[in-house]
């Protein structure tokens, strides 16, 4: 990154593509950056199951983040996908116990899908910007959560629950390909369909959607409704990973999930974005994390590190606004 | 800051009354590569009070926003109280003496009256306010004649008192040359003369006074020198006392270049048998009172009016971008009741609405998704949108409209103004529309872009469809409509054949309309 600077008197023409570049794939520069790094300095870095652990750690925070793309685009942001995740989980392990198992894990993204059509419903009808509204219904959806556990933790030790989390079909993990296949059908939606590009023209410049036919607030409550089924998705993976469901699960994971998506380059203000770049975000995030692990470095530091990696993420997409 | 404030004023320099405090010479501006000012000179004598008077989009309160630093000029050089200054800025021309005042004031609503005057000038010992602006607010409203509560908060007054708190801010900061955008717009008649005592008082203290306005009565009863413009340039200055409500209307007016080559009329429609569009009664919060027009098949019709007027306001609500209060609307003989913008386009509504950038455009989209937007649907197999059915109607209608550059995927954001106006024609026409509304299409674009788009609106009219055209030129709606109404106060206030009149004779009924409004509110 220090290449933007290295020559200020010089004439600005020249690197200008190369500024636009890093702008666009600022984020897959520095993952390929971090990964010589971490090759050099760590043997047990490079090798494929240490890559696979870190992507399969965090498919559910990738899947979050894959949904909160979408809100964002549509120029919102959803602060309640934490507690959602903790709703879905707990549900999760109930049904699971009186019910059947199976049940539980399907019920989990539906339930975070209802709590998102909330979302969704409270900001277009009393027109409350989606930062305060959700972090409203998110401290309800919290409660709700504590209210189903009443305190207490959920132990689930049921092979057809686990599954879902821990199995593998091949050499690759289940969780790993329901990211996959999520990640790929919202591209599908945001790039191919109507829908997708309708939350990019409502988060571009809404009174001009509206003008253009656009029933704004219809494609809003869907984004957010997405949002909540992606958070209900990622609780069921995670509950049946640890096979404990508990109110308190996935507190700040929404703050991790908006972290990603800005850091993979998706527009702050709306209007802008991508997917993968909020996969990306994710993975550059764990690699970050996985660093501190394997060099033993002193994890006093790690917080730091990847608050400056989120300044610099949000300063490149800044300058690119400008422009 | 213990130094006492003063309010006297000597001249400056040596004692020669007549030179010009602010002076401008060659002094252009565009935006966006088009060009509002062109290299005028122009001078403001201290102790005078200076009227700008134009049409709409003449230059005047550019000229006003360029000496109160809110415009960077393009090109020529600014002297204030004869010296030269380069870059120019508010917080620059306060300390050198120069505040404007603008036509939405800038008070802190929740402030009291003091607090707003004093803002950002507080005088403070280590940093704690000292809390005597009442003392020093008492001084300046006593200069100016003001008889205001101090602890009033300013969002609680009329706009009239309102102002007297923009000047007495201009005043606190020892402004001599205070710039008015428009004061009068939204005063009644006698609020509007009481704002003139002050303003005659000021310049009796030798305070100079630049007056934006497009109150001819207003100007005339008030100002010692007239400057009168016309596409960007000063068609002349003048003492106010040898000009006349009809020499001012004359050279406002003028010939511009612009009026010459319209294309030719499409040919007369029926106007027999049902309206394509009908509207009854119509009245919003928006300020539209008991509208009622009609538009055939094949018709262009024109909405003229002043600014404020309410013209865009009526194609709004007809359009469902607004709700209505009461009133009709008609389509094809057929009630439209439920409107909203969804409804309207699917009924065969299109509007270009006045501000493509705020309105029309998405920045982010490339031309394609902008064009293609309203219409997503017809490019869609279950939500799937055709990308080569789409690529092929945005190629056609980029080469229709000759956009530039000519790419279906071109980053709309870098347009010119002429081009993202093309790009918001060409996104309406794709969804080939019976009622299309264009609000200002040729504002802002060059000729080329303004020749193509007159094109369009008589093309489509011969093909059947009906169009709605405001401008705040009067002469497009001369040269392109069959038939235009007149709206003023919010009403539709009659209609006129454009062939049959002059521009002078409809410029001359909308002044005297506004001047009937103004007696309706005084009384």
């Amino acid at each position: 990154m220090s290449a933007t600077n290295t020559t200020p008197g010089a004439s600005a023409a020249p690197l200008l593509p190369v500024l636009r570049f890093l702008q666009t794939y600022a984020v897959a520069v520095m993952i390929a950056a971090l990964i010589v790094l971490l090759t050099i300095l760590s043997d047990s870095f490079l090798t494929l199951q240490n890559l696979i652990n870190i992507l399969n750690q965090n498919a559910p925070l990738a899947i979050m983040a894959s949904a909160m793309t979408l809100v964002i685009i549509c120029g919102g942001f959803d602060l309640s996908v934490g507690a959602i995740f903790a709703v879905g989980g707990v549900v999760a392990a109930a049904l699971a116990l009186q019910v059947h198992p199976v049940a539980g894990l399907i019920a989990a993204p539906l339930v975070g899908m209802a709590l998102g059509f909330v979302n969704g419903l409270t900001i277009t009808a009393l027109k409350i910007h989606s930062f305060l509204a959700t972090l409203a219904t998110g401290l309800v959806y919290r409660g709700i959560a504590i209210l189903i556990t009443g305190g207490t933790l959920i132990p689930v030790r049921l092979d057809a629950f686990t599954w879902l989390g821990r199995e593998r079909i091949g050499p690759v993990y289940v969780a790993v390909l329901v990211l996959i296949a999520f990640a790929v059908i919202l591209t599908v939606v945001l790039t191919r369909t109507t829908l997708g590009r309708k939350m990019f023209a409502v988060g571009g410049n809404e009174e001009a959607s509206i003008l253009s036919g656009i029933r704004t607030r219809r494609i809003k409550i869907i984004a957010f409704s997405i949002n909540g089924f992606a958070a209900g998705l990622a609780a069921a993976i995670a509950v049946s990973r640890i096979s404990l469901g508990q109110a308190t699960a996935g507190t700040g994971m929404e703050l991790e999930a908006i972290a990603a998506v800005i850091i993979g380059g998706t527009s702050i203000y709306g209007g802008q974005g991508a997917v993968w770049r909020s996969v990306a975000g994710v993975f550059m995030l764990a690699l970050v994390n996985n660093g501190f692990n394997i060099l033993n470095a002193d994890p006093f530091y790690k917080d730091l590190t990847t608050g400056l990696i989120i300044v610099a993420a949000v300063a490149i997409s800044a300058s690119g606004r400008r422009n | 800051m213990d130094e006492t404030v003063t309010y006297s004023h000597e001249a400056h320099g040596s004692g020669d009354e007549a030179a010009p405090c602010i002076s401008l010479r060659g002094v252009s501006k565009s935006f966006s590569g088009v060009s509002v000012l062109r290299d005028i000179d122009i001078d403001f004598k201290a102790g005078e009070i200076h009227g700008l008077i134009g049409e709409n989009g003449a230059g005047k309160s550019t000229v006003g926003k360029i000496v109160g630093g809110y415009y960077t000029r393009s090109g020529g050089a600014l002297t204030v109280f004869g010296e030269t200054v380069g870059h120019w800025d508010p917080p620059q021309a306060l300390a050198r003496g120069v505040a404007m005042m603008h036509q939405e004031l800038q008070l802190v609503p929740d402030l009291t009256v003091a607090q707003n005057v004093f803002l950002g000038i507080e005088t403070s010992r280590a940093g704690f306010l000292a809390g005597n602006e009442a003392a020093r607010l008492a001084e300046i409203a006593a200069f100016a004649g003001f008889d205001l509560d101090p602890s009033a908060r300013a969002g609680t007054l009329s706009i009239a008192d309102q102002q007297k708190v923009e000047i007495m801010r201009a005043l606190a900061r020892e402004a001599r040359v205070i710039v008015m955008d428009e004061p009068t717009s939204s005063l009644t008649h006698d609020e509007a003369e009481r704002l003139h005592g002050v303003m005659t008082r000021l310049r009796d203290r030798g305070h100079t006074i630049i007056y934006v306005s497009h109150f001819l009565d207003h100007v005339l009863a008030v100002c010692d020198t007239v400057t009168v413009m016309r596409d960007g340039a000063i068609i002349r200055t003048g003492p106010a006392k040898d000009e006349t409500k009809a020499s001012l209307i004359t050279a406002m007016i003028g010939r511009s270049a612009q009026d010459v080559a319209y294309p030719e009329l499409p040919p007369e429609p029926r106007r027999s048998g049902t309206p394509l569009l009908s509207v009854h009664g119509l009245s919003t919060e928006t300020g539209v009172r008991s509208a009622d027009l009609a538009l055939y098949p094949g018709e262009i019709v024109g909405l003229v009016g002043l600014v404020g007027s309410g013209r865009t306001e009526i194609v709004r609500a007809i359009f469902g971008a607004d709700p209505a209060l009461s009133g009709t609307v008609e389509i094809d003989g057929e009630p439209f009741d439920e409107r909203s913008p969804h409804a309207a386009i699917a009924r065969g509504l299109a509007m270009v609405p006045e501000d493509r950038r705020k309105q029309g455009l998405v920045l982010t989209q490339p031309v394609r998704a902008n064009m293609t937007l309203p219409h997503l649907g017809r490019f869609a197999r279950a939500g799937l949108i055709g990308k080569r059915d789409e690529r092929g109607a945005v190629a056609r209608l980029v080469d229709y409209f000759d956009v530039h550059p000519n790419q279906v995927d071109g980053q709309v954001v870098n347009y010119s103004g002429g081009n993202q106006q093309k790009v918001v024609m060409g996104k309406w026409i794709l969804g080939d529309p019976q009622i299309i509304i264009l609000d200002e299409p040729s504002r802002g674009v060059d000729i080329g872009a303004r020749r193509r788009i007159h094109e369009f609106i008589g093309e489509t009219a011969r093909r059947g469809a009906g169009i709605l055209l405001i401008s705040s030129e009067i002469e497009e709606v001369m040269g392109l409509a069959h038939r235009a109404y007149t709206v003023s106060g919010g009403r539709v206030t009659g209609q006129f054949v454009p062939r049959e009149t002059t521009v002078d004779k409809v410029i001359w009924r909308l002044f005297h309309e506004q001047d009937q409004q103004e007696a309706k509110k005084s009384a």
